[in-house]
């Protein structure tokens, strides 16, 4: 007997361990739930991680646009007559109106960490005879790499954006049949033309992206699309990435632009993540309860198999709340056991999965995201677990007749 | 005559009281037990003693009437304050079922003292060996319940019910689960402990032949006591 640990806990132990069996089982079975919360809770939380990060370095958190051009039926005539339908007006490419006052706005704001202006359009990448469509993209480097990071992604070259320089995403490269170096012609919708070097190929790990993306200076932007001196786009960085959509739409209240976040922009994944976090929770709490209900079962058992022993213990002098804390404790230790266990199996399973499970570009699924604070808040639930789910054998454990209980 | 360390007056016991069925099982029961005693209750089965007995260990309440130990009436005291005394003053040796199995023959004995202490310490064990030693179980202190002979398990329980140092021990049937031999061994070694420390034993037993080497036989037939009622002057 250990000298300095009190009484219930003595007692609790020596009872777990004198019905190592049922102990076993149920630890066990403890085991396993837990290891699966511990697993589906990082992998879920790394694959997030992973989207965002992929999200969050491939286009700006948010993205100031002109607004929506709406057709303004003329009223107050005399004899007015007014359409059943007003038709909307085809979109053209226009420059952000005023987007250098803009812009020094979104650099005052204290949320904001990064500003970069860009714009883009559609034109023809014709090498020899094969052509694509691309989507062109005029940006300042020293500003924008700072919010997509290009060179994450280059393959092959490098980020090298003079006026006569262009980066292409793999696929185009594959179609056009161009390395580094190559030189394609770029014909824009405005009819001006441009020949421009390849300095740098990247792979964004989607074929749409890397079949259209094309990135060039900001001034070879603006003359190729016809609109010297304009900016499409104003991309920013916030320091707080959750809280994009509300600057945004704080921003294009007081500003005549269209602000949309990351956020918004990837609403479907977002729907997405809720619909795994709420199905993970599910799972959680079928778990918990099946643990709670497997530690209750036992307890009730150990209880009438112990009431003998509970009697004796009554007539030597123990209290009706030491019997209590002794059942209590025994649940709580049941928990806290199963949980470490647990949180070792999951752990080695997360880790296992991350190894063997990759992506077709050989690239990790999720980022092994190992965080102290889910095995603590794991290791706190399952003993609280352990401990609400002891209560009812506890309580009836210490409402035991003494004289009922040592007579069996 | 000695001082009383149990005293009952107007004992009565009834189980399912106001039903229909109600049954009382003592009658008002008047007896004392004097300090020191060594004493026999003997009656035949179901007349009242393991109830009677369960009611001056204070493991149970009467119905009606009034119970002291030690001079102190115990009508009055709550859970808490019964559970205490009863930790105290007295000690208990049941006839079946006498150690806790998840723990060894000198955690056994040493349980009250913990239980009272809130915890192990060197003098509860040195405590816990030297009864264990005067029961001549010294070379089996380390083992389980389970690896022990009944006899051996009762006189465990004996060191046990000493470890408090209570001023009364109650034995419901002691010898009643032991070979001949066994149960003269565990008879003599209550004897020799009322005599060597003063301590009151009571012991529920149908072994006549052990109770006549009592002190004092009280016995109890149909929930009344029919003899030894009072000590003898």
């Amino acid at each position: 007997m250990i000298r300095w640990m009190p009484f219930v806990w003595t007692g609790a132990l020596r009872f777990l361990a004198d019905g190592r069996l049922q102990t076993g089982f149920i630890v066990g079975g403890i085991t396993i739930g837990v290891a699966v919360i511990v697993f589906m809770s990082a992998m879920l939380a790394g694959l997030e991680a992973n989207f965002i990060r992929r999200v969050l370095t491939s286009q700006p958190q948010i993205q100031l646009l002109p607004p929506d051009q709406v057709a303004r039926p003329l009223r107050g005539a005399s004899r007015e007559i007014e359409d059943a339908l007003v038709q909307r007006p085809s979109q053209r490419v226009l420059s952000i109106d005023q987007w250098q006052m803009i812009a020094r706005r979104m650099e005052a704001l204290p949320e904001v960490t990064v500003v970069a202006i860009s714009m883009s359009g559609a034109a023809l990448a014709v090498r020899g005879s094969a052509s694509r469509s691309v989507s062109v993209l005029g940006i300042e480097p020293e500003t924008y790499l700072r919010i997509v990071r290009l060179p994450d992604y280059l393959v092959a070259g490098r980020i090298r954006l003079t006026s006569d320089d262009i980066v292409v995403g793999t696929e185009l490269a594959a179609d056009l049949g161009a390395v580094v170096g190559d030189k394609l012609l770029l014909n824009g919708a405005s009819g001006s033309s441009r020949v421009l070097t390849i300095s740098g190929i990247v792979d964004f790990g989607n074929k749409g992206a890397n079949l259209r993306n094309t990135y060039v200076a900001l001034r070879t932007a603006q003359s190729l699309l016809g609109m010297i001196g304009g900016v499409t786009e104003i991309g920013l960085s916030v320091g707080d990435i959750y809280a994009a959509e509300t600057i945004a739409r704080q921003i294009q209240a007081s500003n005549a632009v269209q602000a949309d976040s990351w956020i918004k922009t990837n609403a479907q994944f977002f729907t997405a993540v809720q619909a795994q976090k709420n199905t993970n929770l599910l799972i959680r709490l079928f778990v918990g309860l099946s643990v709670a209900f497997g530690i209750a079962a036992v307890l009730v058992v150990s209880v009438i198999q112990r009431s003998k022993d509970i009697g004796i213990l009554r007539a030597m002098g123990t209290t009706r709340t030491q019997i209590l804390k002794l059942f209590l404790l025994q649940g709580g230790l049941l928990g806290f056991a199963g949980s470490l266990t647990g949180s070792t199996f999951g752990a080695l399973a997360l880790v296992y999965w991350h190894q063997t499970t990759r992506q077709a570009d050989g690239s990790e699924l999720f980022p092994l995201i190992i965080e102290p604070q889910l095995f603590v808040t794991t290791a706190l639930l399952a003993t609280l677990t352990g401990v609400v789910a002891a209560m009812a054998p506890a309580l009836r454990a210490s409402r035991l007749d003494p004289v009922e209980a040592i007579r069996g | 005559m000695a001082e009383a360390i149990v005293r009952l007056e107007q004992v009565c016991k009834a189980y399912n009281v106001g039903e229909p069925n109600e049954t009382e099982v003592l009658h008002a029961i008047d007896l004392e037990l004097e300090a020191g005693g060594f004493l026999a209750l003997v009656g035949p089965s179901g007349s009242g003693k393991s109830t009677l007995l369960n009611i001056i260990g204070l493991l149970d309440r009467p119905t009606s009437g009034s119970l002291s130990i030690a001079g102190e009436p115990t009508s009055r005291l709550d859970d808490a304050e019964i559970t205490h005394l009863r930790g105290h003053e007295i000690g208990f040796v049941f006839q079946s079922h006498m150690l806790i199995s998840a723990f060894t023959a000198c955690e056994n004995v040493m349980m009250p003292m913990v239980v009272a202490n809130g915890r192990a310490s060197a003098a509860i064990e040195q405590r816990a060996l030297d009864l264990l030693d005067r029961v001549g179980l010294t070379p089996v202190a380390n083992n389980r319940a389970l690896n022990m002979s009944g006899g051996q398990q009762q006189r465990v329980a004996i060191a046990r019910a000493l470890a408090m140092r209570p001023r009364l021990i109650l034995a419901d049937e002691p010898t009643g689960n032991l070979d001949t031999q066994s149960a003269e061994g565990v008879f003599q070694l209550m004897r020799d402990e009322n005599l060597a420390s003063g301590t009151t034993f009571l012991i529920v037993t149908h072994n006549m032949a052990l109770a006549t080497r009592c002190d004092r036989i009280i016995e109890v037939v149909d929930g009344r006591i029919t003899q030894g009622q009072r000590p003898q002057g």
